[in-house]
């Protein structure tokens, strides 16, 4: 567990270092890469939100992504799984590789993204039915299986969640019938279940009391081994806890992105260092 | 990379799910397009079959009091009239009540009083056209004759308003009921705009010491004054096209009398009374002109109403 | 500064508080004294022929109205089954596929128009439509005015419940990877059913106390109905048939008819607006 009282005592000389260079990329072969985003340029109509976005997410790891309210972070993950697409005025332009694949050309499966990505909102989002059905939702339309297979899937992804031993007994019960934090729980069993190789978390735990925002923090944790994972939060704390890699935006630009470690300790870049010391957002 | 049982065997389902979705969307447009059509179909339908009586009384049909079914020859004017005064009876009484009973639903009754008031006032609006007809018809006009158009004539009959035999059956008591129909129309929409008014402006107004009275009148009604015209406007529409119970209690005269007391006719009670009858085809063409009238009058203030509760709702921002 | 004389103020108040108590108890003296009526003229009419025969004769005591029953039943049912589906379609593509069309607006407008159009205008649509063409009237003209007057109630009702679904369970979805049909109708739908189900319950209340939309299409008929091909026997337009006329025997009839249609009316709007609200809250 890093505390960022360490950060504070340290004495940052970054000041005159300038805005060159922030930007570390992962030195790693190709293969380590699994979300590669180039001059990605997002707009809500007329209105530009995300400016020149390029950025790499590293596989099997974690990545957070942090910054003050409304600097983009949330609208930068969306273009991950397009859900941006449900709402008519708004669109990309760049380039977003996924295993060396370019998601944003017309051509690209966007069901078969969409169960590859996997999506975790802010607030809990059961669906109006049981909590089998609400696991069962994804792997009934994206696979065909006998009862009994669907039935085994639901356990192992509701066990990946770990929250299977609290609702095993209640599986017909509604969705909406559990606790916050259990239906959150819920949901990333619901995700898991159609086997997506990318988790994208919007701020999972600010809706949910703290005892179960560690579990979920646990969670994350666990699932990084199997999973490639990238969590929006506007906690410091739980970025560093939580993460490998951080990338700090502001104002619809990247302004630094590195190891969690360096970019705690040693930020590189004057806005980093004032974001994380508190001075502002 | 560690074994994922849930990655490997089954295979996708054959997705055609694109296609479904641009069918789906189809269906919907469709289903939505039928609406507009019916709007116009109805106006051409209305334009189409009045023609000949259109071709052959003119503008003169809007001003004319004959109707003789034997000489063939039709005028409007009793009709409109009827329509028209029933309506402004109808609303002269419907408002203010209306605005007193949204103002009792929501400042003055405690909740649960105002919820048990609330639904009989929407009981009250679920009532059919037909069965306020039966009781204006069997019950309320012998009680309009034998009290209120006696008690009217004796106070207000040098009035020619309130003249003549106290037969119960005629415009006056057409409008009374109209105005029963009419109120929980008027009285919901303005009960919701009143709810809607934030409580912090009416907290400011009683914080400096106003009466329910003055809180509302000087600060409730402003506020949603564009919203209640649009439901006055609302219900004005109701009472205009309201057929059944007016049929039942106007008497059915094509002559205007100068009286409240005495018989007359609407647009939609003509319709109602004489449509199965005609057979002629001017006659038919002549009632359907009537109805493209009523249809006109109709839209203009549905139209005016919408644009009202429209514009009202929008500087608030509130969907509703 | 002369002050405004606090006891007006306080006289004006007292009487338009009066004023507003009179009306409330004015509108419920009107209902108390119509639902008076009704049940007491009409239970006089209820009997087992009352509900098992046909009419008599003009003038021939006895007989009943079994008929009129039948053929309201049958015409409203018909025309909410031609109503409803299309109903919810069109609400479908007012809240979900929108998003600010003309189309949109168009519709959305002519649907309030529509929805306060006197229905006797509607009546009149369909004898232009359906009777003119057959050559006679029919229980198809009857239902096809109904349904013309539910269509509009059906899609503002259905556009309206679905907005109240929060776009968080519609994204929930998308990311799973569901095709919008899907969405639409396992999701939305599912989340809105107490209102939509709300909405056409009150709709059916409204059209079966409807009168002047039958009254030159269906006509009526003192024989059962054999086919929709025929003028349909009605309870709406027998009351308003036997009321007209100068047979005491058929006016007591037509107020069984009156409590019948009211009873329904009643109970169905009682019933939609506490029973199912009661289960939303």
């Amino acid at each position: 567990m890093k505390s960022l009282s360490a950060t504070l005592t340290i004495p940052i000389m970054a000041a005159d270092r300038g805005q060159a260079a922030a930007v570390e990329t992962l030195t790693a072969s190709q293969g380590d890469l699994k979300i590669t985003t180039r001059q990605l340029h997002f707009f809500y109509g007329e209105q530009q939100a995300l400016f020149d976005n390029n950025l790499e997410i590293a596989r099997n790891r974690v990545t957070a992504i942090i910054g003050p309210s409304g600097c983009g972070k949330s609208t930068h993950i969306r273009v991950y799984n397009r859900i941006y697409e449900l709402y008519g005025d708004q669109r990309a332009s760049g380039e977003v590789l996924l295993d060396g694949n370019n998601i944003l050309s017309p051509g690209y499966d966007l069901m078969e993204l969409r169960r590859k990505v996997g999506m975790i909102f802010q607030k809990p989002t059961p669906f109006p039915m049981s909590i089998f059905d609400n696991v069962a939702y994804g792997l009934k339309m994206h696979y065909r299986l006998s009862r009994g297979e669907l039935a085994d899937r639901v356990e192992e992804a509701l066990s990946r969640a770990a929250i299977w031993d609290e609702v095993k007994d209640h599986l017909r019960q509604p969705g909406t019938a559990i606790s916050g934090g259990q239906q959150q729980r819920l949901c990333i069993a619901r995700a898991l279940a159609v086997a997506p190789e990318i988790l994208l978390m919007d701020e999972p735990t600010s809706a949910i009391d703290p005892i179960a925002t560690a579990r979920i923090e646990e969670l994350i944790n666990t699932l990084k081994a199997t999973y490639t994972i990238v969590i929006v939060t506007h906690n410091m704390q739980q970025a560093a806890r939580v993460s490998d890699y951080t990338a700090f935006f502001y104002q619809g630009h990247i302004v630094e992105f590195g190891p969690t470690q360096r970019i705690f300790t040693a930020p590189t870049n004057k806005q980093t260092e004032d974001y994380i010391t508190g001075r502002f957002g | 990379m560690p074994t994922d049982s849930l990655t490997i065997s089954d295979r996708p389902v054959q997705q055609a799910s694109a296609r479904g979705d641009r069918t789906f969307r189809r269906l919907t447009v469709a289903s939505a397009l039928l609406i507009p059509l019916l709007m116009g179909g109805i106006f051409l339908a209305l334009l189409h079959q009045s023609l000949p009586a259109l071709k052959r009384f003119g503008f003169g049909f809007l001003t004319s009091q004959q109707w003789n079914p034997v000489t063939e020859n039709f005028g409007a004017l009793s009709s409109i009239y009827g329509t028209l005064v029933s309506t402004l009876i109808a609303m002269v009484l419907a408002v203010p009540l209306s605005l007193a009973l949204a103002l009792f639903l929501v400042e003055l009754a405690p909740p649960r009083l105002s919820r048990v008031v609330g639904t009989i006032i929407e009981l009250l609006a679920a009532i059919p056209s037909i069965i306020y007809g039966m009781w204006g018809m069997f019950i309320f006009a012998p009680f309009m004759a034998n009290y209120i158009q006696p008690a009217l004539g004796k106070t207000l009959g040098w009035l020619p308003l309130f003249q003549g035999p106290p037969m119960g059956i005629g415009m006056l008591t057409a409008g009374i009921i109209l105005a029963f129909m009419v109120l929980p129309f008027i009285c919901a929409i303005t009960r919701d705009i009143f709810s809607l008014v934030p409580n912090v402006v009416k907290e400011a107004a009683f914080g400096m010491g106003a009466t329910t009275w003055e809180v509302t009148y000087k600060v409730t009604i402003p506020y949603g004054l564009v919203g209640i015209i649009g439901a006055v406007f609302l219900g004005l529409g109701r009472a205009l096209g309201e057929t059944m119970a007016v049929t039942f209690v106007i008497g059915n005269s094509h002559r205007i009398s100068t009286s409240l007391f005495g018989a007359g006719n609407t647009i939609a009670s003509t319709l109602a009374n004489e449509f199965s009858e005609a057979t002629k085809a001017m006659y038919v063409s002549s009632l359907i002109e009537l109805g493209l009238i009523l249809f006109i009058i109709s839209y203009a203030v549905q139209m005016f109403s919408q644009m009202l509760l429209k514009r009202m709702y929008r500087s608030w921002s509130v969907g509703l | 500064m002369k002050p405004r004389p606090a006891a007006g103020r306080r006289l004006a108040n007292l009487v338009v508080s009066s004023l507003a108590t009179g009306s409330a108890l004015l509108g419920m003296l009107i209902l108390a004294w119509i639902v008076w009526v009704v049940v007491s003229r009409g239970l006089g009419a209820f009997n087992l022929a009352f509900f098992t025969q046909l009419p008599t004769p003009p003038g021939m005591e006895g007989g009943g109205l079994a008929n009129a029953i039948v053929g309201t039943l049958v015409m409203t049912l018909l025309a909410t089954l031609v109503a409803v589906p299309l109903g919810l379609m069109a609400g479908v593509y007012l809240a979900e596929f929108a998003q600010g069309s003309r189309l949109a607006d168009n519709t959305r407008f002519s649907a309030n128009v529509l929805i306060g159009m006197p229905s006797i205008i509607i009546g009149i649509f369909a004898y232009a439509l359906v009777v003119v063409p057959l050559g006679r009237f029919s229980g198809y003209a009857g239902i096809v005015a109904l349904a013309i007057i539910m269509l509009p109630i059906a899609a503002r009702t259905t556009e309206d419940m679905l907005r109240l679904v929060p776009n968080t369970l519609r994204e929930a979805a998308l990311a799973l990877g569901a095709p919008r049909w899907r969405i639409t109708l396992s999701i939305v739908f599912r989340a809105a059913k107490a209102g939509l189900i709300t909405g056409i319950l009150l709709a059916v209340a409204r059209v079966s106390g409807e009168t002047a939309p039958l009254l030159f299409t269906a006509l009526n008929s003192p024989y059962m109905m054999t086919s929709l091909g025929q003028p349909t026997p009605n309870l709406t337009v027998t009351i308003f048939n036997y009321a007209m006329s100068p047979y005491p025997d058929w006016q007591q009839k037509a107020w069984g008819a009156s409590l019948l249609i009211t009873g329904g009316v009643l109970a169905l709007t009682l019933f939609t607006r506490h029973t199912l609200r009661e289960r939303k809250t």
